[in-house]
């Protein structure tokens, strides 16, 4: 990438997380996967599909690096900065290696009155998690591990089963503090 | 039809009208395609496409179905938006965005019973016009984007999908297209923006309407799922007879979510209108916590206004139409009346509060997911939301001094109406509601001149260089 500040913007910082992830790579499986969602949208929309081809690259690889982002771009021929500023809209996307098992905590209204902040510190004291340095524009922590990482998210639509959490794509419900070594148990 | 029987602890209460989440939780039930079939699914898609589409348009009409993602619109009349004679290609879309705090109905739709979904997709697709149909999936809901990509292949084996669905002349493709944890993606031209590539900051309106100029600026529908599962019912009963469920201008069931400080949280369908805030929370949902009272309820999503439980509303509960002095327990909940009240009815979500609970704190929750999820397009909402949670941020903590409560007022007010889209009233209308309604036990947890007293050494400095400043300006 030539330009320095999007070089800045992009780059993805090492974590303790990071050897959990394979670096990024065009394999013969994502082209596939990619050309298979670019086919949903009319031909003369490409654009489209910058969201699909963006989970399919963090899917396989934890995260979205400048690599990834080129490579999407040149996918749907659009300029890099389309796709950057996409991905640093979205909170559902991540620009560094999270751990290999990544915890989202609901921290909104009905969860925080079931109990989540206290579910959320039981993670991060039993795992090792710092998460003080954590802000808006980086809410990942990761222990020092590189097996789990926190995260709290806004409402994951489940209020009636407060807490909730999503440990990599699986849903977890009725999750008092007190389950929460059973939780890191089952994800090693 | 077979006789329903549920997953044992998880029968619906006796007041509740399965229609919708007849399925959810069945005992012996999958989302399978084999197993719809089994029950009866897509006869009314048979039904439907043997009508012209504006006579299905025109049932929906009858039905008097209003919108079930919050704003209760009417959807016929959505769907009648389209201009005649368009030449352009017509898009539906799905609105799986489910994200408004409080609500948790579609998720138990996708997860367990995709092809209601579907079936009434198409037949809202058949009716409109459209050929191509997204359902956006908020990216939360992993689990659910592959049980609906498998169960819109399912339907194309089938041939409810596909080319010539039923051997008609209508063909219709669906695509499922995830989001990225954006709540603005369930605003509906902010969805568009987002299914088009771009960041979603919502259009104006107008002159972008999505009937008129949505999705790559061609016709497009943007329905919820609860929405789109009735018109398959509709159509299936006859609009007329859909109309008889519920109250009349406020028809159908309607899913509502309750969560928060109640012996049983969870999701009860309803007809709507048929019952009353007392009987949901008491009845349904078991009461108050042992030894606790209700204290506050907000009945349609964090961003409707907050009702406390100890106060008297004066409105005409339908049928009736003299305004009257009701209790809190006597409010029905239909769209019309939660309005009177001073809130809505909105996504459905009920959240309940107890005397436990103290205000300040509810409120500094809700400015954090709404300043969290501002788009940041217009000004009033990207400061102010921010502003507003520092502001109970400082309240919480005990930092706060009483003129900061007229400060939070004032920014609320600022931000009410003078935005693109609603997001500008949904993070408003909460703070509002919450210092009319509360402003007594808020300001008790402020001191006089509290917000000015440094807490650290940077402002312990500040205060310092402040001070000198201003002698050095005084000085003749």
């Amino acid at each position: 990438m030539s330009h320095s500040i999007l070089t800045e913007q992009v780059t993805s910082q090492q974590t303790s997380g990071t050897r959990h992830h394979a670096p990024f790579d065009v394999t013969e499986k994502i082209e596939q996967e990619a050309n298979l969602r670019i086919q949903q949208y009319p031909e003369d929309q490409k654009r489209s599909a910058v969201l699909p081809l963006l989970h399919i690259v963090q899917s396989e690889f934890g995260f979205i690096s400048p690599e990834a982002i080129e490579w999407v771009a040149t996918k749907l021929e659009l300029n890099p900065i389309k796709v950057e500023e996409v991905v640093t809209f979205y909170p559902g996307l991540r620009q560094h290696a999270p751990g290999k098992y990544h915890i989202r905590v609901c921290r909104t209204l009905s969860c925080a009155m079931g109990g989540s902040y206290e579910l959320m510190d039981k993670i991060c004291e039993l795992a090792g998690i710092d998460r003080s340095q954590s802000s808006h524009h980086n809410p990942v922590a990761v222990s020092p591990c590189g097996t789990w990482s926190v995260e709290f998210a806004e409402c994951l639509a489940s209020c009636g089963t407060a807490p909730v959490c999503l440990v990599n794509d699986d849903f977890h419900e009725n999750l008092p503090a007190a389950k929460a070594p059973q939780l890191l148990e089952t994800y090693r | 039809m077979a006789k329903v029987t549920y997953i044992k602890g998880k029968e619906p209460h006796k007041l509740e009208k399965r229609l919708i989440f007849r399925n959810v939780d069945r005992k012996g039930w999958d989302p399978s395609i084999s197993k719809y079939l089994s029950d009866g699914g897509y006869k009314a898609l048979r039904k439907a496409l043997r009508k012209k589409p504006a006579e299905i348009t025109d049932e929906v009409k009858r039905s008097g179905l209003r919108g079930r993602g919050g704003a209760g619109f009417p959807t016929g009349v959505k769907w009648g938006f389209i201009q005649p004679g368009n030449k352009k290609p017509v898009y539906l879309i799905c609105n799986c965005d489910e994200s408004e705090p409080g609500t948790f109905k579609d998720r138990y739709i996708v997860h367990q019973d995709p092809h209601q979904l579907i079936e009434g997709m198409v037949i809202s697709c058949f009716a409109v016009g459209a050929e191509i149909a997204y359902i956006y999936i908020r990216e939360e809901f992993p689990e659910a984007a592959r049980i609906v990509e498998n169960a819109i292949k399912e339907a194309t084996k089938e041939g409810f999908l596909g080319k010539n669905i039923c051997g008609t002349k209508f063909n219709c493709e669906f695509y499922v297209h995830r989001g990225a944890g954006a709540y603005i993606c369930g605003e509906e031209t902010g969805l568009i923006e987002s299914l088009e590539g771009k960041r979603p900051y919502p259009r104006i309106k107008p002159p972008y309407f999505p009937a008129a100029m949505g999705l790559y600026m061609c016709p497009t529908i943007v329905n919820n799922v609860e929405t789109l599962c009735h018109v398959k019912h509709i159509i299936e009963m006859g609009g007329e007879k859909y109309a008889d469920i519920g109250m009349p201008r406020n028809t159908g069931t309607r899913i509502l979510c309750v969560s928060g400080d109640v012996q049983k949280p969870g999701y009860y369908e309803v007809e709507v209108g048929k019952m009353t805030m007392g009987e949901l929370l008491n009845d349904v949902c078991g009461g108050p916590l042992k030894g606790r009272k209700f204290k506050a309820v907000i009945p349609g999503g964090s961003s409707a206004k907050i009702l406390r439980c100890s106060d008297t509303y004066n409105v005409a509960c339908p049928p009736e139409t003299e305004k009257r002095d009701i209790s809190f327990e006597e409010i029905p909940l239909d769209f019309d009346t939660m309005a009177a009240c001073g809130s809505m009815a909105g996504s459905g979500g009920v959240i309940v509060m107890d005397d436990s609970r103290r205000m300040s704190w509810v409120l500094n929750n809700i400015n954090e997911f709404y300043a969290h999820e501002s788009c940041g397009q217009c000004t009033p909402c990207r400061e102010g939301s921010t502003w507003m949670k520092k502001i109970t941020a400082r309240l919480v903590a005990g930092e706060a001094s009483p003129d900061d409560l007229d400060t939070l007022e004032s920014v609320a007010y600022q931000i009410d109406g003078r935005t693109i889209c609603a997001f500008g009233e949904a993070c408003a209308w909460p703070v509002e509601s919450m210092i009319e309604k509360f402003r007594d036990e808020l300001l008790a947890e402020t001191v006089e001149g509290n917000a000015h007293s440094p807490r650290n050494a940077e402002q312990e400095a500040q205060r310092r260089y402040l001070k000198d400043a201003v002698a050095y300006a005084d000085k003749p």
